[in-house]
């Protein structure tokens, strides 16, 4: 029995709880459960009126029923009555069931409402009171309905006693939350906001919450709430402990107000008016202060809300970004907690300094503690600590210190909780990526990572190191020699195996000059491991062999007896088979020449945003500081290493086969491999491409577009349902462009129709049917299109309207400039998939630029015609922001990409890149110099076009700026 | 806030709060879920963790555990604050309270919270008052049936 029973005790209720408690057995407490649901259904369903205290009983009991986790059907009916009953108790045990276990049959909410505006109506405190807060415990819609009218009125009515503002002001905020549309502050806004300056501590802690609420979303509106907001923490931070009487918490005066305001001052920029923002600068200095004084008291209560404070002034101070003599003082004092005896402050320290690694004011103090950092990654207890340890050293590594964090974080990984592992690897290879500065690191930190957490180790991270060595040559020799060495240890993950037989695949020859190395001994090394690996393992090494035999043309009996051995030709599992026989097949019917065709290196992936940030991304869920972005351009990593996306296994077998087997034998009499080109197959799979729904898209989707300024092969465009793969080539004035319509679905698309149309004023006159001038026929041949505006000729042949699930149709499009132009000409898809009308605008990428033939100078000849292009109209400059990385060897490639000549030794500083060539029109012909100064140390360029057009040096400058 | 949870060391619950509307099922299982999380650390662990998308505070108290999960900007000392204040409150109602006083009168332990917190916010962090409204409830209370005996009501 209990020791207690205050207020008005229920011995019935003790009894039954009683009871509950001296259960043996699950069985016996739901049986005693259901003895008593009984008993009370029958009491609330006999003859007799319960007396009020009775009902009151049996609704707590239903209560405690339904908090001990069994559902509760009735009752409700009897609580409502409770409502209103006159006595204060019973009352407040229907409320309190009301709240908990609240129905939305509509029926009974009216009644709920019915006693609700009663005692809001009451005049009675008490009773004004509990129905407040039943309305915040429920919070609904209905509620918000009925009431989100009368409640601003009460909370700022002059006769409204405090403990019913309080009351009424959080219950309004709770509505606000649950239904914003209904709670209308309008005319009560400068009232409310003038709660902060009332008497009553207790309103105004309540009241803030609702402002800040109402802040962050209509700032305008309550913007004056600033200043009294830092008069009110002015006056809080100065007072002496004892002034605020019961608002002092061990103490420190008013902690929960004082964190509260600091809380609302977040949701604006720094106050403007001077006076404002000294006095709050002051509070804030202050509070820094107080942190460096020995504590009042040792109680940890004291030291908890005084931190409290302490963190939430720094939060603000984060939040402002813009005083760095605060910045750097809370970075110290967060150094000073980092290591501190309390966990807990170390936890919060290590979590704020995360946000302040961010800060160009305080990223250089927050790594001037990264030894703490890394030892309490070392030797802190507590997982959650070590995993906020692990977060703040990914957010202070930059250039300056990343080999040292990655070499920790690795060592780490070796004994890490394996509830953090996988987010580990992940950010161990993002660091590795996006600081890479050789890449010979690059490729040794991801073997490790695999090596030590293999199982760890996400496809993506695997995928994306084999795009970096493929877009980059310089790596390619070393990364094969690497991981013929890794493969070398008698037990290595299987993930080494795919990266070992994708890399030997395609870069075994670079290492196939030593004897250590020779092709057979590599074939002997993969396939030794072979037989321990899972089916998609296999299939990729056989795709591997299928290279050697095109890498070595030596190893070519052996890899076919494998091929030919039962275990691979009869495997019971069909890909691996089909592979095998495929392969087998390729390689003894096939020239060499076809053989090298088909089996040719893999072409660079296209640039885009690395893969695992996305999933690393995806894992935090938003609001998750991802690498801090100081020092680097936001996509630096991506554009570096022009890594794609695509999941090298898919291509690299798309690409070995470039079609599926029917096409594999016609090989034989004709060629189509060469027709469909090689790049084009790869283009098909993209496993991870995360583009929005196939669903109508009305708006021109210019994405691509941009991508395709330096480059002309590549995936234009991809969503669920289609992607499209370009190929172009240009020649003088003239261009050929292929497109690839690749369904991505199983579902056949209908009615599938292109058409290339040129914007602008120009529109009119652009679509001209133009019959195909063939003998004439019985049945007309398909009609060819042909644009034609006063700068480009576009002509092309409609597609078959037709194209099956899983299937590529190819477009060519005959490219003509006329004379220099601006817009890209637009490409149209429509198609019905299932029912559903697709319509798909795109930017074609056919620039200026194309049309380029380069010219190589000397500089003399440079300089001599960069003076004579001096008229201010001939000139177009822009100076940008790096968007991208500035890394020497992707400009070059860029700018080569673009198609003038890149002149070495031409300007004085050679940090800077000069650029010569002709744009080639059929009216006339443009020359162009370009000139390209990067800052490094801004992240900035400047860049200068000069043409004999005016127009061309300034359509090129726009292209290019956003090129960088 | 989004939720406090009140749970013995055997992992019962003794109160639960809710700020944000949720299914009973999905109350059930958050509950279930977050009290075996905090029962797997160990004592001397820190008392905030990352779980789901929330940010947990907790604290033990004798055989109770409060735990408060919270939204991503509130500040979890202050909330470890909020859960003292609580304990406090509690412990003056009852005179010293123990885990059987939240037990037999549950209903008391959520009024004390009410008047404590309201959707999720402090609503006053004053001892005095918080404990001022309550007695004058049960004051108010004992007045009625005093009056109530004297006069019954007509029926």
């Amino acid at each position: 029995m209990p020791a207690v029973s205050k207020g008005d005790g229920m011995r019935g209720l003790a009894v039954f709880i009683s009871d509950i408690r001296n259960c043996k057995s699950k069985e016996a407490e739901i049986k005693r459960i259901n003895k008593e649901l009984a008993n009370i259904r029958s009491k609330f369903k006999g003859d007799k009126a319960l007396d009020g205290y009775s009902k009151k009983k049996y609704v707590c009991k239903l209560l405690f029923i339904f908090l001990l986790g069994h559902d509760i059907d009735f009752g409700h009916m009897e609580a409502v009555n409770l409502l209103s009953s006159n006595k204060y108790t019973e009352k407040q045990i229907g409320y309190l069931f009301i709240s908990v276990l609240v129905n939305s049959n509509s029926e009974l909410i009216r009644l709920i409402n019915n006693a609700i505006k009663n005692d809001l109506s009451s005049r009675n405190p008490t009773f004004m009171c509990l129905a407040l807060h039943c309305i915040a415990n429920v919070g609904s819609r209905e509620m918000a309905e009925a009431f989100a009218g009368e409640i601003p009125r009460i909370l700022v009515a002059g006769d409204t006693m405090d403990s019913v503002k309080q009351s009424a002001a959080l219950c309004l905020l709770r509505l606000y939350k649950a239904s914003p549309d209904l709670v209308l502050m309008g005319e009560w806004t400068s009232r409310v906001v003038h709660l902060l300056n009332d008497q009553h501590m207790g309103v105004v802690t309540a009241a803030i919450s609702l402002i800040t609420c109402l802040s962050s979303k209509n700032p305008d509106e309550f913007k004056t709430c600033v200043s009294l907001a830092v008069s009110r923490l002015s006056r809080i931070v100065s007072s002496a402990s004892t002034d605020l009487q019961d608002y002092t918490y061990y103490f420190v005066p008013a902690p929960w107000l004082s964190c509260k305001l600091l809380r609302l001052l977040q949701c604006y920029p720094p106050p403007e008016d001077g006076a404002v923002k000294g006095r709050l600068v002051e509070c804030l200095e202050t509070i820094l202060n107080k942190a460096q004084e020995p504590p009042k008291s040792k109680k940890v209560q004291h030291s908890n809300a005084k931190n409290a404070i302490l963190f939430e002034a720094i939060s603000l101070i984060i939040h402002y970004d813009s005083e760095p003599n605060l910045l750097v003082r809370a970075c110290n004092q967060l150094g000073q907690f980092l290591q501190h005896r309390e966990t807990n402050l170390r936890y919060l320290a290590l979590e704020s300094m995360c946000t302040l690694a961010s800060s160009e004011f305080s990223h250089e103090a927050v790594k001037t503690h990264i030894e703490t950092v890394i030892n309490a990654l070392k030797t802190e207890r507590d997982v959650s600590v070590r995993q906020r340890a692990a977060d703040l050293l990914y957010a202070m590594c930059d250039r300056s210190n990343a080999k040292q964090i990655v070499a920790e974080m690795l060592s780490y990984l070796e004994t890490a909780d394996y509830s953090i592992r996988e987010e580990m690897v992940l950010k161990v290879a993002i660091l590795a990526e996006k600081y890479a500065v050789d890449y010979s690191w690059y490729v040794d930190t991801i073997l490790n990572l695999i090596r030590i957490a293999g199982d760890y180790v996400s496809e993506e991270v695997w995928y994306r190191v084999i795009q970096i060595v493929i877009n980059r040559d310089d790596v390619q020799g070393y990364a094969a020699k690497t991981v013929f060495e890794a493969l070398q240890a008698p037990a290595c993950h299987e993930n080494m195996v795919k990266v070992g037989g994708y890399i030997l695949g395609e870069f075994g020859n670079l290492i196939a000059g030593d004897p250590r190395s020779s092709p057979l001994v590599q074939f002997n090394l993969l396939h030794s491991k072979f037989h321990l690996c899972s089916v998609p393992t296999r299939a990729l090494l056989l795709s591997a062999y299928i290279k050697f035999i095109n890498l070595f043309p030596e190893t070519k009996a052996t890899i076919q007896e494998v091929l030919r051995s039962d275990s691979q030709i009869r495997n019971s599992d069909v890909e691996l088979q089909q592979r095998a026989v495929e392969y087998l097949k390729l390689s003894s019917i096939a020239s060499t020449d076809v053989l090298a065709t088909v089996l040719e290196e893999m072409p660079p992936f296209p640039e885009r945003e690395s893969s695992i940030l996305a999933k690393l991304k995806k894992k935090k869920g938003p609001g998750v500081v991802v690498v801090s972005e100081l020092e680097d351009g936001k996509r630096e990593g991506g554009e570096l290493n022009g890594g794609g996306d695509r999941g090298p296994d898919s291509a690299m077998s798309a690409s070995n086969a470039s079609t599926p087997s029917p096409d594999l034998l016609g090989l034989r009499s004709a060629a189509p491999v060469g027709a469909g080109p090689p790049s084009g197959g790869s283009l098909l799979v993209d496993v991870f491409s995360e583009s929005g729904a196939g669903g109508p898209a009305a708006a021109v989707n210019d994405d691509g577009f941009l991508r395709f300024v330096c480059k002309n092969n590549g995936v234009l465009f991809e969503n669920q349902l289609l992607q499209i793969g370009i190929k172009s080539e240009y020649r003088q004035n003239l261009g050929r462009m292929y497109l690839f319509y690749g369904n991505k679905t199983s579902v056949q698309f209908a009615s599938f129709s292109t058409t290339v149309s040129y914007p602008g004023e120009l529109q009119s006159h652009i679509l001209t049917p133009l019959p195909v001038l063939t003998p004439p026929r019985l049945i007309p041949l398909p009609t060819a299109y042909r644009i034609h505006s006063q700068q480009l000729n576009v002509q092309t042949k409609p597609v078959e309207p037709l194209v099956e699930g899983g299937a590529q149709v190819q477009q060519v499009l005959n490219i003509e400039c006329i004379t220099d132009f601006s817009e890209a000409p637009q490409l149209n898809i429509k198609f019905r998939y299932g029912g559903a009308l697709q319509n798909i605008t795109l930017k074609l990428p056919v620039t200026i630029n194309k049309f380029f033939q380069p010219t190589e100078m000397t500089a003399t000849d440079f300089f001599q015609r960069w003076k004579q292009l001096s008229q201010p109209q001939q000139e177009a400059q822009k100076i940008f922001k790096a968007n991208h990385g500035m890394d020497t060897e992707v400009l070059k490639a860029k700018l080569l990409g673009l198609g003038t000549a890149l002149l070495e030794n031409v300007d004085p500083n050679p940090e800077n890149y000069v650029c010569a060539g002709v744009v080639q029109t059929k009216s006339q012909q443009v020359g162009v110099l370009l000139r390209l100064e990067p800052n490094a140390q801004a992240q900035m360029y400047r860049l200068t076009l000069r043409s004999s057009k005016d127009t061309v040096s300034k359509r090129l400058c726009d292209l290019l700026a956003e090129q960088f | 806030m989004r939720f406090m949870l009140l749970f013995s060391r055997q992992g019962k619950l003794r109160l639960q709060k809710w700020y944000v509307p949720l299914g009973d099922q999905e109350k059930r299982r958050l509950g279930r879920e977050l009290v075996q999380t905090i029962l797997g650390r160990k004592a001397k662990m820190c008392s905030f963790l990352e779980w789901r998308d929330l940010k947990v505070v907790y604290k033990r108290y004798a055989s109770l555990y409060f735990c408060c999960a919270i939204e991503e900007q509130d500040n979890e000392l202050i909330t470890l604050e909020v859960i003292h204040r609580y304990v406090e409150l509690l412990d003056k109602y009852f005179g010293s309270v123990c885990e059987l006083d939240i037990i037999f009168n549950f209903e008391k332990a959520y009024f004390i919270l009410d008047e404590f917190l309201l959707g999720g916010e402090a609503q006053e962090t004053s001892k005095k008052s918080v404990l001022k409204a309550i007695e004058q409830a049960d004051q108010l209370q004992e007045n009625i049936d005093f009056q109530m005996r004297l006069f019954p009501a007509p029926s």
